[in-house]
């Protein structure tokens, strides 16, 4: 298993009223997100665990872009890959601040 | 003196010796072997029906089990390498020289053959080429079909499974050939006569009867999110846009989830009748909820679909039907009607490079084209105007000059990383290193990038008629390839500039949300919801059944 | 409002367990026992180098069904195939002890199975939790406690889940659901294609799926594929739940042993429901849920209180 760490400061932080959110599931070509509003000010850390080795560079410009464009200060994200295509990862980030900002 | 006639004798020869096997034209099937071995010469060109969906399937085993050193050398021409016998063939040193199609089952067969030097390639063409070549240079000397029935005169019936006869036996019969057709049974009298009989020279009657590929059935469950997004994005982006009324859709869930989003989606747009009334289709189970919503006018198929004939029996108001209430196809008119009566052709592909070339070849695995190259190409010898196709041969030149002309519109649709997780997006196909690797004339692309107009990710629309340069070319292609190494290497400023051109639009740019892109948005999640939206007239064949 | 609609219709088969434990409960009536935050995971996927689950692919907790209170446990059949495994099984088994154990927590467990059965890379800790399940199962049941199984998933009910099945109190079945105990691949490896074609999907379905079982007694209700389905199949078998006596034991044994006199020498479905008295057996196959589920209702065998 691969370990991956990554610590932004986002531009702001995320809005909402949920503390936690957890979407997707463990299974080929998907992956399991939890996120939880721990963290102070707009710090934001993606922890991933992944089982397919060699994608390093691909994981750090979808978490880039990910942080840049949505901003998820305050998070803590936490990914189980099931081995998901980078556009399935994106997704599931996108969908797991979504229920992060619900009121 | 010339002799003008030698090819009336040496078919009197064929049928001479074809005669001892047969009484009048019907043959057993015990005898089919011998038959086959009487009629065919060594070095002939045959046609051996594998088409899209049906296949001469007793016939090929027939064939296979012939003895190399009575039959060898054979030239195959037939649009579908389908059935593991086509290939046995090859492996048996019966047929040496191979031109088609299509060979989506048996790609990484026809790859092997390739490399080892059982198969000598003459080309992979498109549907329709290679129709057209039966008439100049590709004439088969022997026909084997497949029909549903046929009568003691040798008429035979093929019901919505008329697909290439017509043209494989025209050009067969008017040229000195030999026709052996294979039926599921003989009868007195037939529903309707798709083929005259004096086309056609032997009938078997087979034990069982022949088998038909599902090649067009797509399990909704099986249809994903970004698959969605992408299919809303056609819609709202390119179907409304052009105001696209006549069209084809390639295999696919992309185009499988279109279908599906019509009566829904496209509904809550107001599009009913505004788009998407007049098909080149097969019929597809995944259209039943348009067409049983009101959004279908007349579809025209190129063959038919496994568990349909009920369903487009009950709907002839809507698909072509013949006098006996079954529909009918023909491959060779609707592909002819893909490429002039429609405006927009969408359809998948497995690779694309930076100029929109595509490709479906890799390399172990050769599937060919299909009817992609002819229906995702520009016809330019259309002469009547639609608002589409003036529309999208406005957007490709600058001011208004005179002698304008349409375009037809040819979206991509891409993913940009396989299921495998291999990237779409490439610097450059695979289909080059396989020409030199086999040293073919031409690396084999399935639609070429300057008949592309659009090509549609999960990251947006690229309109490649608003392009006027190859580097505004490369980065709208960039600009939508997302997070392969091809998009990774876009150039940021570049593709902000193409954005506010519109020549890259991202969903929210159509007002879209990636989040709304949710499976509840299909009419039909599931096959059974097919069924039930079709009164239970559809039947889908058991792989397809969960209950 | 629109969304609670199209949800209802939402396809239970295809749901995640999350889905349906949100669709089967009244809205934002769920708390969720040792939830994902507390990472309560798989010791030892990952030295298989597999992927973990937060919850282990299992997830419990309280709520209500239509203003009742309820205790509910999914597997999540597309994780790992639902197998039970140390800790899937262990929050299941701890779920169904404390219903036994405290009459303070609500009296009725919705069991929403979705399982190929163990956990083949935690294979003893697999077996020893469905016997463990079993047994809490029958405690919980002679203490009162109402156990309502829903099968309706992708992975089905085989192996220890059809085994967890047989054990509860009633059982509610779909159509697209499977009940079974040795699986389909298994059998035709051992016995062979012509015993039993795996690959044939309508063959499959025939015989384990939820048609089948709620017609010769395997199962109680037959629900919609949908959230609403379960919903209403759930509630229903509520109203009406055995005693766990000996009574109902000794009228079980009756019951299986008629079932297998009647049947035993069948080799397929339409054959058993023929026997049932089924006018048209080759159209059960094609026919929708209400039409089914009115039919079921008729037949003697299908409706019983001997489980």
């Amino acid at each position: 298993m691969l370990t991956l760490k990554f610590r932004h400061t986002a531009k702001r932080r995320l809005s909402g009223k949920q503390d936690t959110a957890i979407i997707g599931v463990v299974a080929s070509g998907n992956l399991e997100v939890l996120l939880e509003r721990v963290l102070p000010g707009a710090e934001c850390e993606v922890d991933i665990a992944t089982p397919i080795t060699g994608y390093d560079e691909t994981w750090k410009a979808v978490i880039d872009e990910f942080v840049e464009r949505f901003s998820p200060g305050g998070l803590r994200i936490s990914v189980n890959d099931g081995g998901a295509r980078p556009d399935t990862v994106f997704l599931r980030l996108m969908q797991g601040c979504a229920l992060m900002e619900e009121v | 003196m010339t002799d003008w006639k030698s090819e009336q004798r040496s078919r009197e020869q064929r049928l001479n010796a074809g005669a001892k096997f047969a009484e009048g034209k019907m043959v057993a099937p015990s005898a089919s072997t011998a038959l086959l071995q009487a009629v065919i010469r060594p070095g002939d060109r045959i046609c051996l029906e594998g088409d899209n969906q049906k296949q001469a399937d007793f016939l090929a085993a027939c064939l296979a089990n012939a003895d190399p050193k009575v039959l060898h050398d054979l030239h195959v021409v037939q649009s579908g390498i389908v059935l593991p016998e086509h290939i046995d063939l090859f492996e048996k040193g019966i047929a040496k020289r191979l031109d088609y199609s299509y060979s989506g089952p048996q790609g990484a067969a026809v790859a092997r053959a390739l490399n080892s030097g059982q198969i000598e390639l003459g080309a992979i063409h498109t549907y329709i080429e290679l129709f057209a070549r039966y008439f100049i240079d590709l004439t088969p000397h022997v026909a084997l079909t497949v029909a549903r029935s046929a009568d003691r005169d040798g008429n035979l019936y093929m019901g919505p499974n008329t697909e290439d006869s017509p043209a494989v036996i025209e050009a067969t019969a008017f040229k000195g050939g030999i026709v052996v057709a294979q039926v599921n049974e003989v009868v007195d009298k037939l529903p309707r006569v798709d083929v005259p009989g004096d086309r056609v020279d032997f009938v078997v009657a087979t034990p069982r009867p022949f088998y038909i590929e599902p090649l067009f059935t797509r399990d909704p469950a099986s249809i994903t999110e970004t698959q969605i997004l992408a299919a809303m994005m056609a819609i709202k982006g390119i179907y409304a846009e052009y105001g696209i009324k006549r069209l084809n859709h390639g295999i696919g869930f992309n185009t499988a989830a279109i279908e599906l989003l019509l009566p829904t989606y496209a509904d809550k747009l107001g599009l009913k009748g505004k788009i998407a009334t007049h098909w080149a289709l097969n019929p597809h189970p995944t259209l039943i909820p348009a067409i049983e919503s009101g959004w279908v006018k007349q579809i025209h198929s190129f063959g038919s679909e496994v568990g349909m004939d009920a369903y487009t029996r009950a709907r002839s108001d809507i698909y072509f039907t013949g006098r006996d209430g079954s529909m009918s196809s023909n491959r060779m008119y609707c592909q002819v009607a893909g490429l002039y009566a429609t405006d927009l052709f969408i359809g998948s592909t497995l690779q694309i490079d930076l100029n929109g070339n595509s490709s479906t070849v890799t390399q172990d695995r050769i599937a060919g084209f299909g009817g992609a190259p002819n229906m995702g190409s520009d016809a330019h010898g259309r002469r009547h105007a639609s608002e589409a196709w003036l529309k999208a041969g406005r957007e490709a030149v600058d001011g208004d000059p005179p002698l304008v002309r349409g375009r037809k519109l040819v979206v991509q649709l891409v993913e940009t990383f396989s299921e495998k997780t291999i990237p779409a997006f490439v610097e450059k196909l695979d289909s080059v290193d396989l020409a030199e690797k086999f040293k073919l004339d031409l690396a084999p692309v399935m639609i070429y990038g300057d008949d592309v107009t659009h090509i549609i990710s999960e990251e947006g629309i690229a309109n490649l008629l608003l392009c006027r340069t190859a580097a505004e070319r490369e980065q709208a292609i960039r600009g939508i390839a997302g997070f392969t190494d091809v998009g990774r290497a876009r150039d940021r400023k570049m593709v902000e500039k193409l954005r506010e051109r519109k020549i890259i639009r991202r969903p929210e740019d159509l007002g879209i949300n990636p989040l709304d892109a949710q499976r509840s948005m299909l009419a039909a999640r599931s096959i059974e919801d097919l069924m039930h939206w079709s009164g239970n007239l559809y039947d889908p064949p058991n792989k397809f059944r969960t209950w | 409002m629109e969304n609670a609609a199209i949800y209802a219709q939402a396809s239970w088969f295809q749901a995640t367990a999350r889905q349906r434990v949100a669709g089967l409960l009244d809205p934002n009536s769920f708390t969720e026992f040792l939830g994902p935050s507390e990472r309560v995971q798989s010791p030892h996927l990952h030295l298989f180098d597999l992927p973990s689950a937060f919850d282990d692919g299992v997830v419990i907790g309280r709520g209500k069904l239509d203003g009742e209170d309820v205790l509910v446990a999914a597997q999540e059949g597309q994780f790992m195939g639902g197998t039970f495994a140390e800790v899937s099984g262990a929050k299941m088994v701890g779920l169904v002890r404390a219903a036994r154990d405290h009459k303070n927590l609500s009296q009725i467990i919705l069991l929403l199975l979705d399982s190929g059965g163990v956990r083949l890379q935690e294979a003893n800790a697999g077996e020893l939790v469905v016997a463990e399940l079993m047994r809490a199962i029958v405690q919980a049941r002679s203490a009162g406690v109402a156990v309502i199984a829903l099968v309706g998933g992708k992975a089905g009910a085989f192996g220890g889940a059809g085994l967890t099945a047989a054990t509860c109190s009633r059982i509610a079945v779909s159509e697209q659901g499977r009940i079974a105990v040795s699986g389909p691949e298994v059998i035709e490896t051992n016995k062979g294609v012509e015993e039993f074609d795996s690959k044939n999907k309508a063959l499959v379905w025939s015989t384990d799926g939820g048609k089948n079982r709620r017609l010769i007694g395997g199962a109680d209700a037959f629900a919609e594929d949908s959230m609403e389905g379960f919903r209403a199949a759930a509630k229903a078998l509520l109203t009406h739940v055995p005693a766990f006596d000996l009574r109902t034991m000794q009228a079980e044994h009756k019951r299986l042993a008629e079932r297998q006199e009647n049947f035993g020498a069948c080799d397929d479905a339409v054959s058993m429901w023929r026997i049932l008295s089924i006018k048209n057996p080759e159209a059960i196959r094609d026919m929708d849920s209400k039409d089914f589920a009115a039919l079921a209702s008729s037949i003697k065998e299908a409706n019983h209180d001997a489980r």
